[in-house]
């Protein structure tokens, strides 16, 4: 029994680090090569799911609705990088944090116009409802695994984008040193922009496939964009490679703690104590690595070469 | 420095003998979160005040009202610090709202402190109701406790043997479990806190639930506005819908059905109004409502609706004497308005003594999600801590 529940949550795990890489990968360009801040990460999570919601409830389909979000809300990553961001990257972090900060006020009230006070409706088609009775006796979500298959394979497309395209190689040669590329006569601009827009399609899809898990509503970026600076942390700022294990690790140690912890601590512990104290001391869990690993590797446990 | 003095006294004096003059006007300040994720379930409180004011003409007695509406922004330090600036700044004569038990559990005591009556709108913690309890509190809700009481009695009298509990780490969600254990005569299978608000994956809990020994017949939550979109999704996703049944208290109601969709149709929950809640006051409250706002109200409009209604009755019983505090309470106690919850008197407690139903939610003929009251689980039914706990009489 306890070893179908060990693989069943670890499959939770495993899709909370795909969501969070999703978020953290955007993030962890965005600050490893343009040196830039941006708080507003969480806001273009919320738009993505924003858009799949309302272009849901115009055509009626789910899929359709999720293919279009993308580019939205690539759109509106671009918009916001040209419109706000361009003027903050000589400025310091301080400036960068207030000016983004700013920006989640903004979407926060601007979704509140589009789309009302009351939390939006975002479900699945039938077809990605149902179970999957990976364990025998164990009914799995279907919809969690096709998040962790799609999660792993853009995984493994910014993978080889990184390491394996001209691109890729600009992106990583802006990460290590963006004052040489610059002088190499690379456009850094254009490239940032395009490094942006990317990041910001990649949020907006772990904003399309948590919408029909969660409450589709104003603010719902921001628990997980803190979550991705402790990923993009632990990490390496400015290492995919970084991200993806943090990402996964978190997922793994996070929901651990959570299915397991009460009853740890119910053992050296009263019972209803270890109840109430287990919860709170999990979601503790993810802190204290990252505290241990700022105090042991604060460069991060995979930071980008030639720093 | 003398003549300063003086002149300082002189003020004082002059100010003192102000405040003693009738009152020209009723001045309401009404606290609820407007802004961040639980904005809808403010926004129609919002809307129900408004429409109590439509219904008394926008006065009481024969003075005009006034409502001041402040965002507490779902944060219990900004909730203290906008409550205490009504009372000081804009000086008003009521202070009424408050959604979340942690936020009224810190904005209390600086209206208390001015002598200015706070009359709750939902949040009902048990400090208040028991040894924290005070002359200046009047609720036109529930007590927390109340509402998993009439749960607990109903899932023992349906034979429900084993429940597993699941609620967030709070105030209201601690409260929750206990009026839960009060009543319910079963076996508690197991429990979980999770933590409050950023919890919102319950994957790793459902997989618990599944796996816990000996095999639990029910599931019991608290999850409200949000918090009970997500969780009610999720429940459903899980596959646990069709093997376990869910049994609740606030995570559905007209501000989250239309998120939770067909998820939450068949979910059971108590409460202590419904829509379809048979009496005059709550016929005309609700159909004028659907007229006026084009949606459903939920029970959180329907307990701000109360909130005006019953400071309107005690305006009108003290002949507009507002200033006269001691009369104000005592017409408060009186209850005596036509409450959209049928009968209500109070507690010595100051909290509601009523009756409790368990609703189901559906979906209506023109396509809506709704709830339909299904049965009374408690008739008149009091709060555990006032007689045990209150001194007050």
């Amino acid at each position: 029994m306890t070893a179908l529940l060990l693989i069943e949550q670890t499959l939770n795990g495993l899709q909370l680090g795909v969501m969070l890489f999703l978020m953290a990968a955007g993030l962890t360009l965005v600050f490893g090569i343009m040196n830039m801040i941006n708080l507003a990460h969480g806001s273009l999570y919320m738009v993505g799911a924003y858009c799949a919601a309302l272009f849901l409830e115009w055509t009626g389909s789910f899929v359709l609705a999720a293919l279009l979000a993308l580019p939205a809300t690539l759109l509106v990553g671009l918009v916001v990088e040209i419109v706000v961001l361009r003027t903050l990257y000589e400025r310091d972090h301080l400036d960068q944090v207030l000016a983004t900060f700013g920006l989640i006020l903004f979407f926060n009230e601007a979704v509140h116009l589009v789309g009302g006070a009351e939390a939006l409706y975002l479900d699945l088609p039938t077809f990605l409802k149902g179970q999957v009775e990976i364990i025998p006796g164990s009914p799995y979500p279907l919809y969690r695994l096709v998040v962790i298959a799609v999660g792993l394979a853009v995984a493994l497309g910014l993978y080889l984008l990184v390491t394996r395209t001209r691109t890729g190689m600009l992106i990583r040669a802006g990460a290590s040193n963006r004052a040489m590329l610059s002088a190499l006569g690379v456009n850094v601009r254009l490239l940032f922009t395009a490094v942006f827009g990317l990041g910001a399609m990649l949020a907006g899809l772990g904003g399309v496939m948590a919408g029909p898990t969660v409450s589709v509503q104003s603010g719902m970026g921001e628990n997980v964009l803190i979550l991705a600076f402790v990923v993009i942390v632990i990490g390496g700022i400015g290492s995919i490679r970084g991200a993806f294990v943090a990402a996964l690790l978190i997922g793994l140690i996070d929901t651990m703690g959570r299915a397991f912890m009460a009853d740890i601590m119910g053992l050296v512990m009263s019972h209803a104590a270890a109840q109430t104290a287990g919860p709170t001391v999990a979601s503790m869990l993810i802190y204290l690595l990252m505290a241990g690993v700022l105090f042991f590797r604060p460069q991060g446990l995979f930071p980008p070469r030639g720093r | 420095m003398k003549a300063r003095t003086i002149a300082l006294a002189a003020a004082f004096a002059l100010t003192a003998t102000l405040s003693a003059q009738a009152a020209d006007k009723v001045k309401i300040g009404y606290v609820t979160t407007l802004s961040k994720g639980p904005a809808a379930i403010g926004k129609q409180m919002q809307d129900a005040v408004e429409l109590a004011l439509d219904h008394l003409g926008k006065k009481m007695g024969n003075l005009p009202v006034e409502v001041v509406y402040v965002d507490d922004e779902f944060d219990p330090e900004i909730g203290k610090l906008r409550s205490e600036e009504l009372v000081k700044k804009d000086k008003v004569d009521f202070v009424s709202g408050f959604i979340w038990s942690n936020v009224l559990l810190q904005a209390r005591q600086p209206v208390f402190k001015a002598n200015t009556f706070l009359i709750s709108s939902n949040a009902g913690p048990h400090e208040l109701a028991g040894k924290e309890c005070s002359p200046w509190f009047f609720s036109t809700s529930w007590q927390n406790d109340q509402m998993p009481e009439a749960m607990g009695k109903y899932m023992t009298d349906a034979g429900i043997k084993r429940v597993y509990i699941l609620s967030p780490n709070y105030p209201a969600g601690r409260d929750m479990v206990a009026g839960f254990k009060r009543t319910y005569k079963g076996e508690i299978v197991g429990e979980t806190l999770t933590p409050w608000p950023q919890h919102a994956d319950w994957s790793a809990e459902f997989a618990k639930i599944r796996a816990a020994q000996p095999k639990p017949d029910a599931i019991f939550v608290f999850y409200p506005g949000g918090a009970g979109v997500n969780f009610v999704k999720q429940y459903a996703q899980s596959g646990l819908k069709d093997t376990m049944p869910l049994y609740n208290v606030f995570t559905t109601d007209s501000t989250t059905l239309k998120a939770q969709g067909d998820a939450a149709l068949g979910l059971l929950s108590t409460m202590s109004w419904g829509p379809d809640l048979q009496n005059d006051a709550n016929k005309r409250f609700v159909a004028d409502f659907k007229k006026k706002y084009g949606y459903i109200p939920s029970f959180y409009a329907a307990q701000a609706y109360d909130s005006i209604m019953l400071i309107a009755s005690a305006v009108k019983a003290v002949n507009g004497k507002i200033e006269d505090k001691e009369a104000v309470r005592k017409a408060l106690k009186a209850s005596d308005f036509a409450s959209v919850r049928g009968q209500v008197k109070f507690n010595n407690n100051h909290f509601p003594i009523e009756n409790f139903y368990i609703q189901e939610v559906v979906k209506d003929a023109d396509g809506n999600y709704d709830t339909r009251i299904k049965g009374t689980v408690l008739l008149a039914h009091a709060d555990a801590y006032g007689a045990k706990e209150c001194k007050m009489k």
